[in-house]
């Protein structure tokens, strides 16, 4: 206590620190959980160690059928010194004569180093082009036209940035249809009844077919421009498959306010919207917001799916067109694209859990 | 006489139709003078809430007239405030809002100041200033009842009606809410139904009392005139002689009614009409070709 100023001065900051630690976990239970969560992250650091070592035997199994194979083939068609050539190939681990099978796991930690320095790569020659014709650029905006972009192939990074964004958009389309569609069918029984075989009928179809339907009525709206449609079609194709959750849970959820919140509503006269905005809907974001969650999930999985098909770009056409090369990588690419894919989908779960947990007036349930 | 606050006119009130029919009142006449404190005291499932429910408006005779002010009640009002017995806040929003809610509605026309001020003085009337800015899921059962209470109070209702309010509360928050709606109440008089299952509480609490007998099809019993002084004591209450009369005449009310309610205790029972048959014999073959 022998400098009152200094404490002066520290109180205010101390008050806002005190305001932060309250937002914070508390010291004393981090503490207590520690044990918990030190067993809790050897039990999943040991299952990995697990996955990985059986990865690894089944890959290298494979490796040797694989193997096997080949070299007996040769020694039938070529006889035996190209079998003997084709043998001590393979052991050399040369790239001409690997067998093409499950990759190992180092072979896939490879791909996605190589995948990044292709990104670097890519970066590095846009900002070279950007450079190069900046001038340019900046004679043909003056003269009003258009600049001139980069065409070139895009990174890895870029196709997941793509994905994102379809399905950011096609998440948008489907809450846009599903959750007004929802209230207005959980406020009406009859509507309901209308409108129950066509959600039990259309929930179940598969993405493809959404995909081929919209395809057929993109195509025909956009007859005569010549925009590239594939962004839109596979966004839509999304939005469609991904909605039915969000839809049957809004409409759920606004049907089956429980009747004491309505009584207060009815005792205290509301009006139809401030009935809606004030009790119905506040009551039903709980089920809404699980609905969106489970959309974001589909949305992301048959992503993979549309963009494969509709060949627009992203991870899904990324995985096809590595398949379709048959490189020395392509595999080992695919699975880093497969975990990318299965990291991306549990970010977007998580992201939504946390949304879903600020909005909702119960806590969530995990 | 001026025209009762509410008035039941032969009312019946049953559920389903034809085979399924379940009468849960018959035949309710009851009438409710201006600032009288009504209670109904009656069994679990005796139609208490049906009978709420039926002055607000929440639901509709099923044969008779039900008369709030010589008018028959066409719908629920605001002006017929009820404490529901499950408190029925909204979870999604703090006591003032919930409270807002109702003064929203009920003074459309006031300024926001005004609003703001009325909703903080019936904030503090039930006590709970220090919680204003809490949801009801951080709220105790009793603190989650005073709200409700300050809720229907703030719209300043004609006629308060009261669903087993403190029904689901422990006995001493019980007595210190009978205590403070009683003093809230006694401001200003207004009419008051109370619905309880607590003979105590509706000997402290009214200045009427009316049985409804036991359910299915419940009519009214007779009514008990409590002639105690305002305010009441509960301490002092316990030694009244007069309280304890009326204590007893209705316990013995009910107490008979409960009884004569009961499935009469028949031990004896009917026997099924078999007669043996043995395997091999004329009559069992017989039996069997019958069959």
């Amino acid at each position: 206590m022998g400098h009152p100023t200094t404490t002066t001065v520290a109180a205010a900051p101390r008050a806002a620190l005190a305001s932060l630690s309250r937002r914070l976990p508390r010291r004393v239970n981090m503490r207590r959980n520690l044990p918990a969560l030190g067993r809790k992250l050897a039990i999943s650091l040991t299952s990995m160690a697990i996955f990985l070592l059986l990865w690894q035997l089944s890959a290298g199994y494979l490796y040797g059928v694989e193997a096997t194979a080949r070299i007996e083939r040769t020694t039938q068609e070529q006889g035996a010194d190209a079998g003997a050539a084709m043998a001590a190939c393979i052991a050399s681990g040369d790239v001409s004569c690997k067998p093409n099978t499950l990759p190992f796991p180092r072979e896939v930690v490879r791909a996605a180093g190589l995948l990044l320095a292709d990104h670097r790569a890519i970066r590095t020659k846009q900002a070279e082009f950007a450079a190069e014709t900046a001038e340019l650029n900046a004679a043909r905006a003056a003269r009003g036209l258009a600049a001139i972009t980069y065409t070139g192939r895009p990174s890895f990074v870029d196709q997941i940035g793509t994905s994102l964004k379809t399905v950011v958009v096609g998440f948008l389309i489907s809450l846009l249809i599903a959750v007004p569609l929802g209230i207005v069918i959980g406020l009406n029984e009859n509507l309901r009844i209308a409108f129950n075989w066509m959600i039990q009928v259309f929930k179940p179809v598969s993405p493809v077919v959404w995909l081929l339907l919209v395809f057929m009525i993109v195509k025909t709206l956009t007859l005569g421009s010549d925009t590239d449609t594939s962004f839109l079609i596979s966004s839509i194709s999304v939005g469609l498959c991904a909605m039915w959750a969000t839809l049957v849970n809004t409409s759920v959820g606004v049907s089956s306010v429980n009747q004491d919140y309505l009584n207060v509503a009815r005792v205290l006269q509301l009006g139809i919207g401030k009935k809606i905005f004030r009790v119905i809907l506040p009551s039903a974001i709980p089920l809404i917001f699980t609905g969106m969650r489970i959309t974001v999930s589909v949305a992301w999985m048959v992503l993979i799916a549309i963009e494969l098909l509709a060949q627009s770009p992203g991870l899904g056409s990324f995985v096809w067109e590595e398949f379709q090369n048959g490189g020395s990588d392509s595999n080992a690419k695919i699975i880093v694209a497969m975990f990318v894919i299965g990291l991306v989908g549990f970010l977007l779960d998580r992201l939504m859990f946390m949304v879903q947990g600020r909005v909702s007036f119960e806590k969530a349930i995990g | 006489m001026s025209i009762p606050v509410i008035e039941f006119r032969n009312v019946s009130q049953w559920y389903g139709e034809g085979e399924s029919r379940t009468e849960v009142l018959s035949d309710i006449n009851l009438s409710i003078a201006e600032g009288e404190f009504l209670a109904i005291v009656g069994f679990t499932g005796s139609g208490k809430t049906t009978l709420v429910n039926l002055m607000t408006g929440l639901l509709r005779p099923s044969s008779g007239q039900v008369l709030y002010r010589g008018q028959p009640i066409k719908g629920p009002a605001p002006e017929r405030g009820i404490i529901f017995q499950n408190y029925s806040l909204l979870p999604w929003y703090t006591v003032y809002q919930n409270v807002a809610l109702a003064v929203d509605q009920v003074y459309p026309d006031w300024s926001k100041d005004r609003r703001e001020g009325h909703i903080r003085t019936f904030v503090e009337m039930v006590g709970l200033s220090h919680a204003i800015d809490k949801f009801p899921s951080e709220l105790s059962g009793g603190m989650r009842q005073r709200v409700s209470i300050a809720r229907v109070l703030a719209t300043d209702p004609d006629l308060l009606l009261m669903d087993e309010p403190l029904g689901a509360l422990d006995a001493l928050t019980r007595g210190n809410l009978q205590d403070e709606i009683l003093r809230i109440w006694s401001a200003n008089r207004r009419t008051a139904v109370l619905i309880t299952n607590d003979v105590d509480e509706g000997i402290f609490m009214a200045d009427r009392i009316l049985p409804l007998d036991p359910g299915p099809a419940a009519g009214l019993g007779p009514e008990f005139r409590i002639d105690l002084a305002r305010p009441r004591d509960k301490t002092d209450l316990n030694h009244d002689p007069n309280f304890k009369r009326v204590r007893t005449e209705i316990l013995n009310y009910l107490v008979a009614l409960g009884e004569s309610n009961r499935p009469r205790a028949d031990n004896s029972l009917p026997l099924p009409d078999v007669q043996p048959i043995m395997p091999g014999t004329r009559s069992f073959v017989a039996a069997w070709h019958r069959d």
